[in-house]
């Protein structure tokens, strides 16, 4: 084996290694894929996820540590003699009061966590989302304290993908890439555009069942649900697009409705929502323009 | 004590007839065996849906079923497993091993025996009807969450068939709590019982506190179907999320029914391959009532992403992380009754200690799912699959299976092929990690449940997923066989006391236990119980 190939397989192991124990920025899932992403927006529980995880890996290896000598040295087979007793107080007390100390100081992290999320106060943006089946309605209502002028589309699975996954399509998952990134299944017609370093809020609502809005990369899920208005918030630190999908059955396409979140620097999206208010004036314009003819004999 | 366990010559035994003895049956062993086949056919019929489950998600792109028809797959799964499969397995082990170990004749009330027994395949019936329907089956999922499942059209023979299974599992619970409570034979006190009798005890006592309120949420669905009640139409005024909190104001509870007869029966088996007594009698009780009782308040960590009030967050959050205590308290109990023992691994004990170690990895992910911000991510994912898959499969079905492999000589009178037993049990073991655990990295990775279809990054993990999948069911037919060549073909004859350690009054009386047993009350040695002294 060459040099090179060695420094290879040696950089493969470590970013398994890494992937393992480290973690990665990864936004979108990757292949083997063993972790959670550590996300790309300002709230993540990818800490807490990683200290639950090791508190329960220590624990782990103590109790079946124990049960593995246990089992090793008290074999009849290796002439172990049962013993009589079957209680100890002073053991009993250690193994309450251990874990509940534990649980308590994961219960800190965990409360911290849930006051900041809950916090949807000073954002700077709000967009209303409508989860519908099988498609997602985005609707801009607010920036910088400017309510935004009838921005809002639908957003559905993309086409090639639509047709692939048509039972007996032929057609392979492994062919539809975006920049060498595999989005089967994970790319929508049009994208959520939002910009970056911005604190957004999201209102979501359900428009016939229930459905759930989860990106992983901004860190939290939350369901869409007909009749009640959600909040939640984000603010992305990195341009990138951000994938995910409904996390909620909503019948038989609850597979196929993907979420894009296309996150570009703040000039760049105030470009587009300004193209996009424009879009819909001329839109509403061209429409009003039907109709008015229509009505001008009479006036 | 032995000459005081059967009266067999001066009582009838079974009857002749095929229907007199199975259909009729008021004898707690044959409606016991019946509940046990019932259950075995459950589980391999909820088996072959999960195969058509992992074959769809065996690679992406769809090849087998469409999306509806998975989602059928899904929600009958879950359904029958945990309806057909585990809850009545556990009541089947209840009617056979309760009256033999608290020394009564049989159960308190025979005739609703028979009753809630026989009530059971006709709800199935029901409940498989629907997949031959026009409309298909039920595909809302299990927890049947509106407005989803109201879109559903068999909604209806769903509902009656839930109500069947309620009415068949509340009257079991009233019979094994009325056995419990007045058929113990004298000297067997209370805090004498064997802790699977307790831990029965107490599972009635949640199965009838929940049984009516999942009767109830579904009979809401029912009228809000059917007679313009809008209980959980928003556009009518009502609340989707109301649902969610009745239907898991049973969940919660029903998981925990489904795994503290399991707490009992390894609590059972460890001490006898250990021959050494079980840790701390009393905390082991006390710790199954406490997670009983726990098992009420916790219910909306299955919501954490419905939006609740952070107050609410914060409560369920702390209430759900209170149980790990009495869990942990279970799993060291048991470690310590292996310290210091004088161990054999044959295959019931063998399915229990995986059950110790593949139940706490289920108990570990439970914990993380506890911590809300993080559960934001975990929730409706793999993740979740996997966790509680580790708890119900390698939790509460391996302890199924290791009472079977416990107690089939008491049952049959002839031992089963310890080695098949083995293979059994090694196959089983190794398959169904390699069929759950890649799901927690599926689930962390970002692949939602309940989705027939995947992005190609999931692959891998998926097909690893599917190939443990078709190798643990596979694996269970040799279970089968095992079973069936014990008690029809086995030429080895169980003692009377079939293992070394065991101790309790059910190996006091022959092997096969006779029709009758206890007709006359025990005469109870406090030596021969396994907790016949209370200090431990
Ligand atoms: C240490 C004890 C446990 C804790 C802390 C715990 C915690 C949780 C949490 C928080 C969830 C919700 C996850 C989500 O949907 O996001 C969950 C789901 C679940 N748990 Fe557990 N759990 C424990 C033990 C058990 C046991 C013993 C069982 C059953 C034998 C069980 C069965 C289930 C099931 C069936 C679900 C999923 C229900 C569904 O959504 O379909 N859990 N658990
Ligand atoms: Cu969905
Ligand atoms: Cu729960």
């Amino acid at each position: 084996m060459t040099s090179g190939g060695i420094g290879r397989s040696v950089s493969a192991w470590a970013a398994l290694a890494f992937a393992l124990f480290g973690g990665t920025a990864w936004a979108n899932p990757e292949p083997n894929q063993l972790n959670m992403t550590k996300g790309a927006a300002e709230w993540s529980p990818y800490a807490m996820h990683m200290v639950a995880l090791w508190v329960c890996v220590v624990i782990g290896i103590v109790v079946f540590g124990a049960m593995f000598i246990a089992m090793f040295r008290f074999r009849k087979s290796r002439g172990a003699v049962a013993e009589k007793w079957s209680h100890s107080t002073k053991l009993e007390v250690v193994w309450t009061v251990l874990p509940v100390i534990i649980l308590i100081f994961l219960a800190h992290l965990a409360t911290g966590g849930l006051t900041s999320f809950a916090d949807t106060t000073k954002s700077e943006m709000t967009i209303k989302v409508t989860g519908f089946q099988w498609k997602w309605r985005y609707d801009y209502v607010d920036y910088k304290g400017k309510s935004v002028d009838q921005v809002g589309f639908m957003s559905k699975l993309e086409e090639t993908s639509d047709r692939t996954r048509q039972l007996k399509s032929n057609l392979d998952p492994d062919k539809i890439k975006v920049d060498g990134y595999n989005t089967y299944l994970l790319d929508v017609d049009k994208p959520l555009v939002v910009p970056v370093g911005t604190k957004i809020r999201f209102v979501i609502v359900g428009g016939d069942v229930i459905h759930s809005w989860w990106v992983p990369a901004l860190g939290w899920k939350m369901d869409a649900i007909p009749g009640i208005v959600n909040s939640a918030w984000t603010n992305i630190k990195e341009p990138g697009v951000y994938r995910g999908q409904c996390a909620e059955l909503c019948g038989q396409d609850h597979g196929f409705m993907p979420i894009v979140v296309k996150a570009v620097p703040k000039a760049e999206f105030e470009q587009w929502l300004a193209t996009q208010e424009d879009e819909a004036k001329i839109q509403k314009a061209a429409q009003t323009a039907q109709t008015v003819p229509a009505q001008a004999p009479q006036g | 004590m032995a000459h005081a366990a059967t009266h067999d010559h001066d009582h009838h035994g079974a009857p002749k007839g095929f229907f007199q003895r199975w259909v009729m049956s008021t004898n707690h062993k044959d409606i016991g065996t019946l509940y046990l086949i019932f259950s075995l056919t459950m589980f391999f019929i909820g088996g072959a849906f999960a195969m058509v489950i992992r074959a769809e998600l065996f690679k992406p792109g769809m090849q087998l079923v469409q999306p509806y028809f998975f989602n059928e797959m899904t929600t009958m799964h879950a359904l029958v497993m945990i309806f057909g499969a585990i809850m009545p397995s556990f009541v089947g082990l209840a009617n056979w091993m309760i009256p033999l170990m608290v020394g009564a004749p049989d159960m308190a009330l025979p005739r609703m025996n028979n009753l809630s027994f026989w009530i059971m395949p006709f709800a199935f019936i029901l409940l498989l009807s629907t997949l031959f329907m026009p409309g298909g089956g039920p595909a809302g999922g299990w927890t049947m969450y509106p407005p989803l499942s109201l879109q559903g059209e068999s909604i209806a023979y769903t509902i009656f068939a839930v109500h069947l299974m309620g009415i068949s599992s509340i009257m079991g619970a009233i019979n094994i709590i009325a056995t419990i409570l007045n058929m113990r034979a004298p000297g067997m006190d209370l805090l004498k019982m064997p802790v699977f009798v307790w831990s029965w005890l107490i599972t009635a006592f949640l199965l009838i506190a929940v049984m009516p309120v999942l009767a109830g949420a579904v009979t809401m669905l029912l009228t809000d179907k059917y007679f313009h009640t809008n209980f959980f139409n928003a556009a009518g005024g009502g609340d989707p999320v109301l649902f969610q909190h009745i239907f898991w104001f049973f969940g919660h509870p029903e998981v925990y029914i489904m795994i503290l007869p399991a707490f009992g029966i390894i609590s059972e088996i460890i001490p006898t391959f250990a021959r050494k007594p079980i840790f701390g009698y009393r905390a082991m009780v006390f710790a199954i009532a406490s997670i009983a009782f726990l098992s009420f308040i916790v219910w909306a960590h299955h919501m954490f992403a419905v939006g609740l009030p952070m107050g609410a967050e914060i409560f369920f959050m702390y209430a759900t992380m209170l149980i790990a205590v009495p869990t942990g308290v279970k799993v060291f109990n048991w470690v310590s009754t292996m310290w210091g023992g004088s161990m054999t691994f044959e295959t019931p004990m063998l399915f229990s200690i995986a059950f110790v170690i593949l139940f706490t990895i289920g108990g570990f992910s439970g914990l993380m799912l506890a911590l809300a911000p993080a559960d934001f991510q975990y929730h409706d994912t793999y993740f979740v699959v996997a966790h509680f898959h580790y708890v119900l499969v390698t939790g509460a079905a391996f302890s199924i299976m290791a009472a079977a492999y416990y107690w089939l000589p008491k049952w049959s009178g002839n031992m089963y092929s310890e080695t098949w037993g083995k293979i059994h049990f090694w196959s089983s073991v190794i398959s169904v990690n390699v069929l759950f655990f890649p799901q927690h990295f599926l689930g962390l990775a970002g692949m939602p449940r309940r989705i027939p279809d995947y992005n190609v990054a999931f692959a891998n993990f998926n097909m690893i997923s599917s190939i443990g999948g078709f190798w643990f069911g596979a694996s269970q037919l040799i279970f089968l066989g095992v079973v069936i060549h014990c008690v029809f073909f086995s030429k080895k004859k169980a003692a009377d006391r079939s293992w070394e350690g065991a101790k309790g009054l059910e190996w006091t009386v022959p092997s096969p236990a006779p029709f009758h047993t206890f007709d006359v009350p025990p005469v109870i040695h406090d030596d021969e119980l396994a907790h016949g002294n209370t200090e431990h």
